[in-house]
């Protein structure tokens, strides 16, 4: 029992990874239907932000003489901006153009695929191969209740998911600008003719997503301090079929499906030989996907891709 | 003038030659280097060169090598071989063929390895690579030799030091299941564990994947077992996310590792979590002693750092090759004979004191010889523990 407990707690940590992630890739396919497959790069982007805005923030000792305390607390907004920056940036420089030349959505979808490895290349050429860790921000505490052991930064990466999530859900349903992003979705074209500003939205759609993944990266960088610049895809990848298999578009999809993914990994890990993980994980998915191919929240569409 | 300039670089080119030939009256025993001199690893040989130039120093400022009361000087010559694998192979013939050499020493990396001790053994030229730990570089190939253990012999070392330092009866072990080293590593201490301890003293075995950055759920599973202490074969990067991760899930015993835990970098990485753990390998600077003290004093003199593992087993290679042919007590004047003397004076050395620890070869030309077993201290430095025999 313990041993069950033990590895449900792992999984939450793990799929809050996942369902950050999977939120950006949820947030944008919704609003612009584009799979954004940079996403899971713009996350290692965000862990190497991270790196650098604290060890900036702390190395030159003296220099602001700011506490570790202190500096988490600005890492996480400095970190979170600055990746949506680079979010934003993508879609000025990448996606903008071709939509505006009415270039089909596929395309849209290769040139993200190319602006993933854009980043990943352009990282290795720029700081080298060797890798980074993240300064220690938070000193870590054991906590063992009832034999199952929580550590504060587990704690705060799974309150960190819930607290995103609920946020999330409330701006979408809740707010003028998430009444703005469910109508781009409706219909993109009708939308400037009610006065809507479509490119508006598009950017603050990337600056959320974006700023989301900015905050996982930090706290993915926190929780496995070795950065190097393939991070990003392999945990991309799997975020993206847990939106898949949440129900793409949806947030509360997102959410699910990050956990649902950490979920059968653990336990496949955990009750069977581990070198099985992931062709038994992916084929619980693929089950999954067989009965319900729209995905647990996803409601069928006549287009997709 | 031009007349005279002549004329005095003449007398001095004779008198050159004259005292050099009262110097060594015997001709010089020719010794190949096929080494990366650029390319991928320059460092390699560049630690490679260093090593052998200390030792032909050494020995020709005593007047040369003293066989059997003559005394040879040494010439030692190096080829770049660009950390190439078709480059290793052309230098070493040319070495073999052109210069005459009476052994080779290198190449290093077991990409180049490989097939210059094809070339080496059908040109039937004793050749030792220092570094290269792939079993094909010797595998049934009667003229080479190699001064490094081979992989997966760390896989009994382990298993002794951890009987001897934590009393271990219960022993874990977690690798990543698409690098062979590893795999290779822990399939060994699996089977060699279990010989000694009965089937099921293996308590968890579990793996997992190249990418991953998690490792909850084995770790668990391990922590579940209660081992006595966890294996890890791994490359240093997983070693700085596994040792962290099982502390946080509540492990508090200890872990083993192999050589590849040596790189500079898995402090950096792994911080305070990797302070007090063991770990085998070729050969520790820090805390040396003896005949390795001294190497290591000489060289860090010398060139201003302190010798890696490459220069020591270099060094190791060279008074192989030299302690080999002072056994044979002759040096003939036929360099197929010499060769041939060479190896078999090579393949039969009982103990062979070296710097990286006492070793002889076994039928494959492999050395049996005893790990070193590193500590990390608490200042984060790879201190001498003490060496191991499998």
């Amino acid at each position: 029992m313990e041993f069950f407990l033990q590895q449900c707690v792992n999984a939450l940590q793990w799929g809050s990874f996942y369902a950050l992630i999977a939120l950006g890739y949820t947030l944008v396919y919704g609003v612009l239907r584009l799979i954004n497959f940079a996403h899971g790069d713009v996350f290692m982007v965000g862990a190497y932000l991270a790196f650098f805005v604290s060890t900036g923030l702390l190395a030159p000792e003296g220099m602001f003489g700011f506490s570790r305390e202190i500096v988490l607390i600005l890492t996480i907004p400095l970190t979170m901006i600055l990746t949506s920056m680079v979010g934003v940036t993508l879609e000025r420089v990448a996606y903008r153009p071709l939509m505006r030349k009415g270039a089909h959505r596929l395309y849209v979808v290769i040139t993200a695929l190319m602006c993933g490895l854009i980043l990943e290349n352009g990282n290795l050429a720029l700081l080298g191969a060797s890798r980074r860790t993240l300064p220690t921000l938070l000193d870590k505490t054991v906590y063992n209740i009832g034999g199952i052991a929580v550590t504060n930064l587990k704690l705060l990466v799974v309150f960190t998911a819930v607290l995103v999530f609920f946020a999330l859900y409330f701006i979408v349903t809740r707010t003028r600008m998430g009444m703005a992003m469910r109508a781009v979705s409706w219909d993109r074209f009708a939308l400037p003719l009610m006065g809507i500003p479509l490119e508006q939205v598009v950017v603050f759609t990337f600056a959320l997503g974006s700023s989301i993944a900015g905050l996982g990266g930090l706290l993915f960088a926190m929780s496995y301090p070795v950065l190097d610049p393939y991070m990003g895809a392999m945990t991309g990848w799997k975020a993206f079929i847990a939106a898949v298999v949440g129900g793409i578009g949806d947030v509360r999809g997102a959410f699910v499906g990050g956990f649902l993914l950490a979920f059968v990994e653990i336990m496949v890990a955990a009750f069977l030989p581990s070198t099985f993980r992931d062709l038994f994980a992916f084929s619980v998915l693929l089950f999954i996907l067989w009965q319900r191919p729209t995905g647990i929240f996803g409601k069928p569409l006549t287009t997709k891709i | 003038m031009l007349k005279h300039v002549c004329a005095s670089a003449l007398v001095c080119a004779a008198m050159l030659s004259v005292s050099g030939s009262a110097l060594a009256a015997e001709p010089p025993i020719k010794i190949g280097f096929p080494i990366p001199l650029t390319g991928e690893i320059p460092k390699v040989g560049e630690s490679t060169k260093y090593a052998a130039e200390l030792f032909r120093e050494e020995v020709n400022a005593k007047g040369g090598l003293e066989v059997g009361g003559k005394k040879y000087p040494l010439q030692f010559i190096y080829e770049n071989n660009e950390s190439k694998p078709d480059a290793a192979v052309n230098v070493t013939l040319k070495l073999i063929t052109r210069d005459n050499v009476l052994a080779i020493i290198g190449p290093q990396s077991s990409r180049q390895a490989v097939p210059a001790g094809a070339v080496a053994n059908d040109n039937e030229t004793p050749m030792i690579s220092p570094w290269s730990t792939n079993p094909d570089t010797t595998k049934n190939r009667p003229w080479v030799f190699r001064a490094a253990f081979l992989d997966d012999f760390q896989a009994p070392v382990a298993a002794n030091f951890a009987v001897k330092q934590f009393n271990a009866k219960r022993a874990a072990v977690l690798f990543e299941i698409s690098n062979d080293y590893s795999k290779g590593l822990a399939d060994n201490f699996r089977a060699t564990w279990g010989k000694r301890h009965g089937k099921d003293s293996v308590v968890a075995y579990e793996s997992h994947g190249p990418k991953d950055q998690d490792f909850a759920a084995q770790l668990t599973k391990i922590i579940a077992a209660k081992p006595d202490f966890i294996f890890l074969p791994e490359n240093y990067n997983f070693v700085a996310l596994i040792v962290p991760q099982a502390r946080d899930l509540g492990y508090k015993g200890p872990f083993m590792g192999s050589d590849a835990w040596g790189s500079a970098e898995l402090m950096t990485l792994c911080k305070d979590a990797c302070k007090g753990l063991f770990f085998s390998t070729h050969y520790a600077a820090a805390g040396a002693q003896g005949a390795t003290k001294e190497f290591i004093d000489k060289y860090s003199k010398k060139y201003g750092y302190v010798p890696d593992d490459v220069a020591a087993l270099t060094w190791d290679a060279v008074a192989l090759i030299t302690g080999a042919i002072q056994k044979a007590g002759k040096v003939e004047k036929d360099v197929r004979k010499m060769r041939k003397t060479i190896r078999d004076s090579l393949a039969s050395i009982e103990e062979f004191k070296g710097i990286t620890g006492n070793m002889r070869f076994d039928d494959q030309g492999d050395p049996i010889k005893c790990a070193v077993i590193v500590e990390i201290d608490q200042k984060g430095e790879f201190t001498f523990k003490e060496s191991v025999c499998p």
